[in-house]
């Protein structure tokens, strides 16, 4: 298991805090809720070992193309990179739903 | 001759001649109390034969049932004894087919609707005391005691399985046992966990001499005794010993949030 | 009840959460410990596991059929919905909370959605004391008020919570769902392919599947994998009310069928049906 941050700049709040997916087989779950301060961080928490680079252009490609101030935590069971985009695009909805 | 049978001997005497012989009944007494002693034993000559090796399957499930509903019954406020040493549940197609898992509910249906009705119910873990075996024939008594002995201890799957199943060497488990002490497989691992009422050294687990057999009785007597003043006939008293609000904290936490949010 | 009624959803493709939600009278779902508290496992991550920040249980308070529930779910997808500290604590807890209404004269009606293989193994003895823990609940909690547990699938009901199953007032399953206390891949391992075949899914599904488990007596109501069905199905469990005797109360009529069992014959499921069917 490895554990990995990240922080970016950002400025726009989210409404509400969210939760999307689960820590299956090739899931993740995606905590998500208002960031402290002006600044998105992440944590994740993955099973699979040395994908440090893969995750880290999956989030700079989130955050490029959403400026939100957010707290998010992932739980990660070996999910592609297509499926973590995709729970962060839902969590990002929900939180305005 | 199996530890299960050795001390349900030593305590209560010969058992009665009833079918299954898997399982052994004999009504005696420890502490001036009346109690009836069970055990699961080896039956060479089981009808089911996967649980010819003193596993607890199909007949035994139904027939510790069967002979604690008795003293519930016959309400006469009786003890029970429950001496602990199972390897297992039988692993069988037709044990799955004629359902196994309820032959082991009706058991810890039993001990728990006898606990519930006010008989003391205790458990001694002299051996093995593996997994769904355990939780028919022992986890719902209001005591658990312990030999402190090698050959002693509670775990859910064997050592190799386990490591099949999670995929890690033995090895590797061991290092994780010393992290996380619930997934130990020695008995002072277990007490650590709070749910021991009584952890019982210096006694000969194989062939106890007269002594061993008389300390064994007094830890039995004080637990029948303690379990009688108790007032709640529940498991709570695990929760609320020291080594649980050390090693069980999740579970205390878990239910003060429960409480707290449970009304609006 | 959220869903509409015209559009059929199958239970089965549901989280948890959601069945948690689609089983509770529409707007009255409250769920307790929530992922933001993250009350989560302690133990996986020291071992190396991805923890689940409700430890894979959902614990959902409302009403069904307009009286006061609790609906307890195992995500069954998240380490095969297996029993740890906190999420058998959830379940424990939540049924001794339940108790301890009922005794005041409040019941709860608790219902269990049950796809788990079992005990944790990561936590081993803990998850076996909070098993133990359901267990003791259920019986105590089953004599004021019906306890219903839901079987659909995919992962089945195994281990002990099969056992909890088994002490359960009313056993719903689908045909996908399956209960028995060991696996078929548990058993194959231990006892050898002769034993049993863990890849021939219609001997499976014939010795321990809903349709199987609920024509030999071992649970009460098949239903089709869908959410309308479970719910009207734990309607009429509740409505029947506390029976005279749990099935797992009831020793003189299995001792009877076990003694009645030739096993020197080979046993299959539909002779099983046959033979058990009218007794």
């Amino acid at each position: 298991m490895e554990t990995l941050s990240f922080d970016y700049p950002a400025s726009q709040p989210v409404p509400r805090r969210a939760h999307v997916g689960v820590v299956g087989s090739g899931d993740l779950e995606v905590l998500l809720e208002p960031s402290p301060d002006e600044q998105a961080h992440v944590r994740v928490r993955t099973s699979a070992d040395g994908f440090g680079e893969v995750w880290k252009a999956v989030l700079d490609r989130f955050f490029a193309r959403n400026d939100l101030a957010v707290a998010v935590e992932i739980n990660d069971s070996g999910a592609t990179p297509g499926t973590v985009a995709l729970r962060l695009a839902q969590a990002v909805e929900e939180s305005r739903a | 001759m199996s530890r299960g049978r050795t001390w349900f001997e030593a305590l209560a005497g010969t058992p009665g001649e009833d079918e299954p012989a898997s399982v052994l009944c004999a009504d005696g007494s420890v502490g001036g109390e009346h109690a009836r002693f069970l055990a699961v034993v080896p039956n060479p000559s089981a009808r089911f034969s996967r649980a010819l090796g003193g596993e607890l399957g199909l007949e035994e499930g139904w027939a510790l049932a069967r002979y604690v509903r008795e003293v519930v019954a016959d309400r006469g406020g009786r003890a029970l004894v429950s001496v602990v040493d199972v390897p297992g549940q039988p692993y069988g197609y037709r044990e799955e087919l004629l359902g196994l898992h309820l032959a082991l509910a009706a058991a810890v249906d039993a001990y728990a609707t006898a606990r519930l009705a006010g008989h003391p119910v205790v458990a001694l873990v002299v051996g093995q005391a593996i997994s769904g075996a355990f939780l028919a024939h022992g986890m719902q008594a209001e005591r658990i005691l312990a030999l402190e002995a090698p050959g002693v201890a509670v775990q859910v799957m064997s050592k190799r399985s386990t490591a099949r199943v999670t995929r890690r060497t033995v090895e590797e488990l061991d290092d994780i046992s010393r992290e996380v002490p619930a997934t130990a497989y020695d008995i002072a691992s277990f007490s650590r966990l709070g749910a021991l009422h009584r952890l019982i050294e210096g006694v000969n687990a194989d062939e106890p001499d007269a002594e061993g057999v008389e300390a064994v009785r007094g830890a039995l007597a004080e637990a029948i005794s303690s379990a009688r003043g108790d007032g709640a006939a529940d498991l709570s008293s695990r929760l609320a010993s020291p080594e649980a609000r050390k090693n069980r904290g999740a579970s205390l936490r878990v239910r003060e949030r429960l409480t707290e949010e449970w009304d609006e | 009840m959220t869903v509409p009624t015209r559009i059929k959803t199958r239970f089965t493709e549901l989280s948890a959460r959601e069945r948690a939600i689609a089983l509770l009278d529409s707007g009255t779902s409250r769920e307790l410990i929530g992922p933001f508290e993250r009350l989560e496992s302690p133990h996986l991550e020291p071992q190396g596991v991805v923890p689940a920040c409700d430890d894979g249980v959902v614990v959902a308070r409302g009403e069904l059929g307009g009286e006061r529930a609790v609906v307890l779910a195992v995500e069954g997808l998240f380490q095969g919905g297996s029993i740890g500290e906190v999420s058998g604590s959830k379940i424990a807890g939540a049924l001794e909370l339940a108790l301890r209404d009922a005794e005041g004269g409040k019941p709860v009606r608790p219902v269990l959605l049950l796809e788990t293989g079992g005990i944790r193994l990561q936590e081993a003895n803990l998850g076996l004391l909070a098993v133990a823990e359901i267990h003791a609940a259920i019986v105590a909690l089953r004599s004021y008020v019906p306890v219903v547990c839901v079987v659909a699938g995919m992962v089945g009901c195994f281990g002990g919570m099969a056992i909890a199953a088994g002490l359960c007032t009313c056993v719903v399953m689908t045909r996908e769902g399956r209960l028995g206390l060991n696996g078929p891949q548990v058993i194959e391992q231990e006892a050898g392919v002769a034993e049993l075949d863990s890849d021939d899914r219609r001997l499976v599904w014939e010795t321990i599947g809903g349709e199987q488990r609920v024509a030999t007596g071992f649970a009460d109501i098949l239903v089709e994998d869908d959410v309308a069905a479970i719910y009207g199905a734990l309607r009429n469990a509740f409505g029947a009310g506390v029976p005279a005797e749990h099935r797992s109360e009831q020793v003189g009529r299995y001792e009877a069928r076990l003694a009645g069992i030739d096993v020197s014959e080979h046993l299959d499921g539909q002779a099983l049906r046959a033979r058990w069917e009218s007794r």
